[in-house]
């Protein structure tokens, strides 16, 4: 396999992660809730799934369970943010540090042990091919599973969300709960739903991580990409295709770090490490200063609670 | 059943009061809980966690020292938080205020004066002033979110203190392990006599008594609040909340520089990789569980050095890992912020016929 093939191959596993979480999150966004707990909801599908899987044996046992871990998580921050009316802000703060803590707590034993890695897919028939065998192949129809379920993910929700009658319940709710309230739409009921499916995305992003990026469990392995996922939303205005575009630029950034690391142009590996970051702040500065003239790229209810009035 | 909230006619001062209360209550029932789910002897377990640590007068020597980084970091967060200003990389403003402080010992090691740790402790509050004067600025001039801005900023100074040591600010006598030289006694904070608490507790306290100073006698507090609960407001009666944003960033930002050097000038003694166990982020807890005042923030820096304190003597006591005082400390958060509920709103349990029913079947 080429270098270059064996790039564009790393940069798609490390942006299908970013893209599950933040396609989540737009959803739960979309919906008027803000939450900050996806770190937290992702650190812990990564623990789940991994310790799930190096119990069983199955990497699908894995998965399922990541997935599981994310809910549980969001249905905690559902009920303290839907149910108690708690802010969203400090509530999802508080989600990430409680993801943080169990994780390292949970996740113990298992450092240092051999992880299960989910199985790519493989065409032998056409590695015979010429050109296509050696570079379309592998990078089209060579992934493992999530990468394509990511992609038909962002297809499903973009379409769910604008061209279906949920989904134009869900804008609605985003955009003006009072209204959404006054025609029987029971907000509650429609937030916690996005709110669980936020939780199940970032759970399953959690277990990407340790199941498929780098199938081992550390601690805190999540690595402020949960972050990364939240400003993924605001990065792509809220539409879901142009969270593909994003994740994909910021998982290029961070592999041509450890590129150009392993190169050596005598940069500090330190500076090449912390560039996804530096290139977080730069994209939310580019692009909140390019809405900040035209306001209401964001569900107008974000972050705003919601106490049903009778 | 079902329990309904009614929004109460105005905030209870009770429940304001009774809240955190309510909440270190109920975490220490959990506590009881996990001890007896993985067969600790639950009192005895909460015992040493919570009790052991306040014992001996060498162990409340170690609470003040843990317990002073959070409350300075947390006396500045609750202002910004009141302002409704979401600094959370205080970590991060942590980390720079080491690094700018310690700045003087390692390329001036020779500068021997009573002002050697005044300009220390000086540099590390602009230090944490200036890292997070970034997202203040990207904030009021570009609308970047404060939030996520502030948080990327923690990874690249933590990058930037990794870099430093293991670089330019290695001890060329170390033996290559990544750490600076080690400071001189005149580059460290004093202690009181026959301890090793040092003279950063008084400045937690300094910074507390001030802060509560500002935020209940001065025009400048007043602004925070009304800006904090009603933005609108505040912008007739001619406060900018641009300003508010600076401001804010840059108390709470120099404050955690300050504890960052003390940390250094103090129990650390010289720069390394990692110089805190995340007393940037704990802080948050303890802001909120000091009801956003920086004098309650006193008492839960204290309770929330306690969990830290408890966290290692279960780790020896019980072999529990030292872990399990992060996830202590995340519930409590939870307990509290759902405890708040109760403010501002009063549960009504309705028993309906139904769920009578339910519950005979």
């Amino acid at each position: 396999m080429s270098p270059l093939v064996q790039v564009l191959l790393t940069i798609i596993t490390a942006s299908t992660p970013l893209l599950i979480a933040a396609i989540g999150e737009l959803v739960t966004e979309r919906s008027g809730v803000l939450n900050l707990g996806v770190e937290g909801m992702m650190v812990m599908g990564a623990v789940a799934g991994f310790g799930a899987a190096y119990e069983t044996g199955s990497p699908l046992i894995g998965i399922l369970a990541s997935i599981a871990a994310g809910m549980a998580m969001s249905a905690i921050f559902a009920l303290m943010t839907l149910k108690f009316v708690s802010n969203q802000v400090a509530t999802g703060l508080a989600l990430t540090l409680l993801g943080l803590g169990l994780s390292g707590l949970i996740g113990e034993p298992f450092v240092g042990q051999p992880g299960l890695k989910l199985a790519r897919m493989s065409l032998p028939s056409m590695n015979n091919i010429p050109f296509v065998g050696q570079y379309i192949g592998p990078i089209l129809f060579g992934q493992d599973v999530l990468v394509y379920l990511s992609i038909a993910l962002t297809v499903t929700v973009s379409y769910v969300l604008f061209r279906t009658r949920t989904g134009l319940i869900i804008r609605a709710v985003g955009d003006s709960h009072n209204s959404a309230h006054a025609l029987g739409v029971s907000v509650i009921g429609v937030r916690t739903v996005c709110v669980l499916f936020g939780g199940a995305c970032s759970g399953l992003a959690g277990g990407y991580l340790s199941l498929a990026y780098t199938p081992q469990w550390i601690e805190n392995m999540t690595a402020g990409r949960g972050w990364i996922a939240l400003a993924l939303v605001v990065f792509s205005s809220w539409q879901p295709y142009r969270l593909i575009i994003g994740a994909y630029l910021f998982g290029a950034v961070g592999v041509l770090g450890y590129v150009a690391q392993a190169v050596g142009f005598g940069i500090p590996s330190q500076f090449l490490s912390s560039l996804p970051y530096i290139v977080t702040v730069l994209a939310l500065v580019i692009i909140s200063k390019r809405t900040l003239s035209s306001r209401g790229q964001s569900p107008a209810c974000l972050g705003q609670a919601f106490v049903p009035d009778r | 059943m079902r329990i309904d909230l009614i929004k109460r006619p105005e905030a209870s001062k009770v429940m304001s009061y009774a809240s955190p209360l309510l909440a270190v209550g109920l975490t220490l029932i959990t506590g009881l809980i996990i001890f007896a789910a993985i067969g600790v002897p639950p009192l005895k377990g909460l015992y040493i966690y919570f009790i052991e640590p306040l014992t001996s007068e060498w162990s409340l020597e170690k609470l003040a020292i843990k317990a002073a980084p959070l409350v300075m970091i947390a006396a500045g967060l609750s202002v910004a938080y009141r302002a409704n200003v979401w600094n959370i990389g205080a970590e991060g403003q942590l980390t720079i205020g080491a690094i700018f402080g310690s700045a003087i010992p390692i390329l001036w090691g020779s500068w021997q004066s009573p002002w050697t740790t005044v300009t220390m402790l000086v540099l590390g509050a602009i230090g944490g002033g200036l890292w997070a004067l970034i997202p203040a600025l990207l904030k009021v001039k570009t609308g970047a979110n404060e939030i996520l801005t502030s948080l990327m900023l923690v990874y690249v100074a933590q990058f930037g203190l990794d870099w430093l040591v293991r670089g330019p600010w290695r001890d060329p006598h170390g033996y290559n392990f990544p750490k600076s030289v080690t400071f001189e006694d005149w580059q460290m904070l004093p202690t009181f006599s026959g301890t090793d608490v040092h003279f950063g507790v008084v400045l937690a306290l300094l910074a507390a008594v001030a802060l509560w100073v500002l935020m209940s006698f001065t025009l400048k507090g007043f602004e925070v609040r009304v800006l904090g609960t009603a933005p609108r407001a505040g912008s007739f009666a001619g406060f900018s909340t641009s300003r508010m944003v600076i401001f804010t960033f840059l108390v709470s930002g120099s404050l955690a520089g300050l504890a960052g050097i003390c940390e250094i000038m103090g129990p650390v003694s010289e720069l390394q990789p990692v110089i805190s166990p995340g007393y940037g982020f704990t802080a948050i807890i303890v802001a909120f569980l000091g009801r956003l005042n920086p004098i309650g923030v006193v008492i839960a820096g204290l309770a929330l050095g306690v969990s830290y304190l408890g966290g290692e003597e279960a780790h020896t006591a019980f072999g529990i890992s030292d872990k399990a005082a992060r996830v202590f400390q995340g519930l409590l958060l939870f307990y509290i912020l759902a405890c708040d509920t109760l403010i501002l709103y009063r549960p009504q349990i309705t028993f309906t016929k139904s769920a009578a029913k339910g519950a005979t079947s």
